[in-house]
């Protein structure tokens, strides 16, 4: 009877003392734990820059991030996920021209333009327009995207990068795991992962709405890959290399993802 | 006698004041990536009402040229995001907590007098469970808005690859104009949340730290 009645008291004090006491550890786990997450955004805010190669300009955390996110969507990639086609009628007619990096050189004479294509350290292929438009033409209609966050129907013919490595004896090549693609000039340049590059719907164009490419949209030839942002979708190609290292890309350098997939 | 009443769980009260900072997180390094192409305005018969954003509250928050930066962070914690959803509503589904939280029949009706009532047009309340009907609309329509942000989300991040995706979304132009009307309703929602819970007072908000209130009952052994 005794501890009966001791216990029944004691439960009957308890529940003031069982507030605080639940209070105070629910509180203190409040408390430490938001500190603890404060902390970790301050590390995270603060992490230094990534050492300065392929990919630049990003906190080293977040780089790992995006190497990480890659290997993740890269699982769902598919060359059987193509872009959404539009009729011809509904491409733009003022295209949108966003940059002139690689393509500004004032002098810059088109007639003397070829295309290298480095198929190892001793052979490399120059190829002229006309070699290139022996190939079947084949256009698409698509929405363009801009890391930036705007998308433009646009219209552009070419050859697809398929049938160029299929023509040119580039299977060898195109069993590595990069493509590189760089102007002339050698100041803008990107780096494709294969599996894209190969995409049925990547496009070496040289023309859009029906017309031979104009200079600001990066004439003699240019890449169109839908699978990518516009950063990826190079103006005036002077040399395709492949490697299996990450080629040097120009925006990965400057702190944004380098795969850029879409 | 004051006695404890139980009222959220572990679970929901962890995801809560995780998805907070989380959220910030994401509407933050969202806004870094809208500066670069901030094309949306509120326009009524050619009068443009609002812009966002307008170049104070862009310099106000530090927003301009960080489109990379923003990218890298809201891509990080895009999976802490999704992750902390996730297993809320899983939580909810499986532990039948949703019963006292989504909208039943009267909901709807209620939720209007329960509005007319916080705004002091109306005396009376209809009686309530653990969540009131204005509650039970607003915290199931913030989970819906929550799948909602993460499906346009992935539909403008992936629009070829989840193609269907970026097809039911509306296409990938709407799809970014959702993702972005969403994410300006979770500041909607959080401005009214928070003079909510001031005006509820210290017992309501400590029970979403704690998980309990403090019910004053009479023993019923006198």
């Amino acid at each position: 009877m005794a501890t009966v009645n001791n216990k029944k008291k004691k439960q009957e004090l308890t529940v003031e003392q069982r507030i605080n006491r639940r209070n105070f550890i629910s509180f203190t786990t409040f408390f430490v734990v938001g500190g603890a997450m404060f902390g970790g955004w301050k590390w995270l805010f603060n992490a230094p820059e990534e050492a300065e190669g392929i990919t630049a300009g990003a906190r080293k955390p977040l780089r790992r991030a995006l190497n990480k996110t890659e290997l993740f969507f890269r699982r769902i990639f598919s060359n059987d996920h193509e872009v959404k086609l539009y009729p011809p009628s509904m491409a733009a007619k003022e295209v949108r021209v966003n940059g002139d990096i690689g393509i500004d050189d004032e002098d810059y004479n088109p007639d003397s333009w070829q295309l290298s294509v480095v198929k190892n350290k001793k052979e490399t292929l120059q190829l002229s327009l006309a070699d290139l438009k022996k190939l079947p033409k084949t256009d698409i209609v698509f929405d363009f995207k801009c890391v930036e966050g705007w998308d433009q129907i646009q219209h552009w013919g070419g050859v697809k990068f398929t049938d160029f490595i299929a023509h040119f004896g580039l299977q060898q090549q195109a069993r590595m795991k990069y493509v590189g693609m760089e102007t002339p000039n050698s100041e803008y340049y990107i780096g494709l992962d294969m599996e894209s590059a190969l995409h049925p719907q990547t496009l070496l164009a040289y023309e859009m709405n029906g017309q031979p490419l104009e200079l600001e949209h990066g004439a003699p030839l240019r890449l169109i890959i839908p699978v990518k942002y516009g950063i990826k979708n190079l103006k005036r190609i002077g040399a395709i290399s492949f490697s299996n290292e990450r080629p040097p890309d120009y925006w990965a350098e400057q702190g944004y993802d380098y795969y850029s997939g879409l | 006698m004051k006695e404890i009443k139980e009222k959220h769980s572990l679970l929901m009260r962890w995801t809560h004041w995780i998805n907070f900072p989380v959220l910030a997180i994401m509407i933050w390094s969202g806004m870094l990536i809208y500066w670069a192409n901030d094309v949306y305005t509120i326009t009524i018969f050619g009068h443009t009402l609002l812009r966002f954003f307008p170049d104070w509250f862009y310099q106000l928050f530090n927003i301009p040229q960080r489109l990379a930066e923003g990218m890298a962070f809201h891509f990080l914690f895009m999976w802490l995001f999704m992750l902390n959803g996730f297993f809320y509503v899983l939580y909810t589904i499986f532990s039948g907590e949703w019963r006292e939280l989504m909208p039943n029949r009267r909901s709807f009706k209620e939720a209007w007098l329960v509005l007319l009532h916080d705004l002091h047009l109306r005396k009376t309340m209809p009686p309530q469970g653990k969540y009131n009907a204005a509650q039970r609309v607003a915290y199931t329509a913030i989970i819906f808005m929550g799948i909602g942000s993460v499906l346009t989300g992935l539909a403008i991040y992936k629009p070829v690859q989840l193609y269907w995706l970026c097809w039911l979304c509306g296409g990938y132009h709407i799809a970014r104009i959702l993702h972005f009307i969403l994410t300006v309703g979770y500041v909607f929602f959080f401005l009214i949340h928070i003079v909510q819970v001031i005006l509820a007072g210290w017992n309501n908000f400590r029970s979403v730290v704690s998980g309990f209130e403090v019910v004053n009952k009479q023993d019923p052994t006198i």
